[in-house]
């Protein structure tokens, strides 16, 4: 086993080797730092651009009007779209995640949890094929496919967010509630949902803040529209940010630029706002929930 | 309960209770079924859809496929006008450009998840960690529009021209094009993508190395990279593997931002500094003009290739996570 060359009691002496493996880990530690100031720096140059380039060009008119002037059809269609997508996808998300952590037994929950990955792992250019073939084709587009694209698109979010949350809630409120004679369905939406209420809420705007940035699946479902004209009729192809956003940007003209610069500027806003509250409210809760 | 006599009034008050009691037990009964079946419905809800998804695309890719058949895959030609479609080029141009994207940052990636769950100082972490995760939040189409118009010049005019002269002897680093749409940028685009996606995912799995583990290699005086080397990395790598699957998956599905910058070109060239396509790309860039059948079913033919990719890394990393002790899918 022990070498036969060891020899207890000779001083400790360096081989030099010790500073060699040193420097190497303190190099190591220096290209970790590196990686993720790298990340940041890339991040702080996409939202310098964006504000820089996106801020000129704002003001109220700019966010009000219509086609040449600004952007509020735009916003007021992506407005649509995104609130039908999510009044679809949190009663299904919330009910999912309610299925899997109250009723499932352990294959179902294999099952499911196995669908919401690859839906969620699903390109999003194929929901879009999807609706096209489901709702657009032979029909005309609408806002309406394309809250259904966003909507199955929110859905795993919501539900593997409402999922953490609903398993953090003490298993002692359960018990109790069982101990008084309460019925499950009773328990669960006097008890369980309201005390997983803020973490519910939290994955349902991040899911929006994903949702609301999506261009593949509208580019099938909403992209035939008349940025200058109001519309708000979720059965017509309405207006909305992300696709107005990517024909400008195909389109080498100056002055488009400077209004998709300025569209990408109040999304990416609304988007990293929304995501930052959403996850700072989470943290919140999720610790409250935990004491 | 009691054996003395009952007056009138508590016998009713009785009665009233049970009958309450019955009409409550009713409700619950009602309310128990609904509940369930209401959250049966949803979980079915998503399972039917995905089932549909697939359903969809391969339906709608059905006169091509009979048509092109298997060599579909191999044909490189893609010319609508005359009715011909492959999609040669495109897998290629999707593997090259991920494959790129993953190359460039899972290495970056681990790094960062290595620095946030081991290195930084606890105060840097709560600023930088969401800061990574911000980058992911950011939408692809104005991460392609700032692409198109922030990075793809610089790349031109100095990140590919500096490559080409210091590594030109190499057939991938060819010379330049004059517009800065090509491969590589879009492969630049898709790296920004993929890195808060395996980031996130590898930083809670270095957290998750039981401290005791680290402090035993520090403490026989291994240096904080041989604990990494030694300790974190061999215990976590199937994990690690299976966030770069997923990753991986991010890029080959990505589409909006890589038919911005990738230049919609049709051949399979060595060079990484040429105009390219990919699966993704070309339906985003051509379903909304297209025209004749022939042409949407191949779209929907490149979808159902796609569908086939994304499920495939996507289950391939489901199962590494499973079999080597990592439950985590999808974490986003």
């Amino acid at each position: 086993m022990s070498e036969p060359a060891y020899d207890p009691a000779a001083p400790l002496t360096s081989s030099g080797n010790l500073r060699r493996r040193q420097l190497f880990s303190r190099l190591a530690e220096y290209g970790a730092t590196a990686a993720a100031v790298l990340a940041v720096a890339v991040l702080a140059i996409v939202i310098y651009t964006v504000v820089t380039r996106g801020a000129s060009a704002l003001d109220l008119d700019f966010l009000v009007k219509a086609a040449p002037a600004g952007i509020g059809p735009e916003l007021a269609g992506t407005a649509v779209i995104v609130a039908i997508a999510t009044a679809i996808a949190m009663p299904v998300g919330v009910l999912i995640a309610l299925f899997l952590t109250e009723y499932a037994g352990r294959r179902a929950t294999r099952l499911i949890q196995l669908t919401l990955d690859l839906m969620n792992g699903l390109p999003s250019i194929i929901i879009g094929l999807f609706v096209f073939g489901l709702l657009v084709d032979q029909r005309k587009q609408s806002g309406f496919a394309a809250s259904v694209a966003l909507a199955i698109i929110e859905v795993p979010l919501i539900a593997r967010g409402s999922q953490e949350v609903l398993q953090l809630v003490p298993g002692n409120l359960r018990e109790a509630a069982d101990a008084l004679g309460v019925s499950r369905w009773r328990a669960v939406l006097g008890i369980v949902l309201p005390s997983a209420l803020g973490g519910i809420v939290t994955a349902t705007v991040l899911s929006v803040a994903r949702a609301a940035g999506e261009t593949a699946p509208l580019i099938f479902a909403t992209s035939v529209f008349d940025p200058s004209r109001y519309s708000l009729n979720p059965f017509e192809a309405l207006p909305n940010v992300p696709v107005r956003v990517f024909q400008l940007s195909e389109e080498a003209n100056p002055s488009g630029f400077a209004e998709a610069w300025g569209l990408s500027f109040v999304l990416v806003s609304l988007i990293l706002f929304a995501s930052l509250g959403a996850r700072a409210l989470l943290a919140r809760s999720k610790r409250k929930m935990a004491s | 309960m009691s054996a003395t006599a009952t007056s009138p009034t508590l016998d009713a008050t009785r009665a009233a209770h049970a009958r309450s009691a019955r009409r409550r037990k009713r409700v619950d009964r009602i309310g128990d079924g609904a509940l369930y079946g209401l959250c049966l419905l949803a979980a079915l809800l998503a399972i039917a859809t995905i089932v549909l998804i697939g359903y969809q695309v391969v339906q709608g890719a059905s006169p091509a496929i009979s048509k092109f058949g298997l060599g579909f895959l191999t044909d490189t030609t893609w010319q609508p006008n005359f009715g011909e479609f492959g999609a040669g080029s495109l897998i290629f141009g999707t593997a090259v450009s991920s494959f790129v994207a993953l190359f460039l940052g899972a290495p970056i990636a681990i790094s960062i998840g290595l620095y946030l769950s081991l290195l930084a100082p606890s105060g840097v972490r709560g600023v930088v960690a969401p800061l990574v995760e911000m980058l992911a939040a950011i939408p692809s189409v104005i991460l392609g529009f700032w692409g198109v118009l922030v990075l793809a010049p610089f790349v031109q005019g100095t990140l590919e021209p500096w490559l080409h002269d210091t590594l030109g002897f190499i057939p991938i680093f060819g010379a330049p094009e004059t517009t800065g749409a090509s491969i590589f940028t879009a492969s630049l685009i898709l790296t920004i993508m993929v890195v808060p996606i395996i980031a996130s995912v590898s930083r809670d799995l270095f957290s998750a190395v039981p401290h005791d583990v680290q402090d035993g290699a520090r403490a026989l005086g291994a240096t904080r990279w041989e604990v990494i080397r030694g300790v974190v990395l061999p215990s976590t790598a199937s994990g690690v593997v299976a966030a770069s699957l997923l990753g991986l998956g991010r890029a080959l599905g990505e589409a909006i931002a890589v038919a911005q910058v990738v230049g919609a070109g049709s051949e399979i060239q060595a060079s990484l500094f040429r105009t390219g396509d990919t699966l993704a790309a070309r339906i985003a860039n051509q379903f909304p003009g297209a025209l004749t059948e022939m042409h949407k079913a191949s779209l929907f033919y490149l979808g159902v290739i796609l569908l086939v990719i994304g499920l495939a890394s996507n289950l391939v990393a489901q199962w590494i996570g499973r079999r080597f002790g990592y439950g985590g899918g999808a974490m986003r």
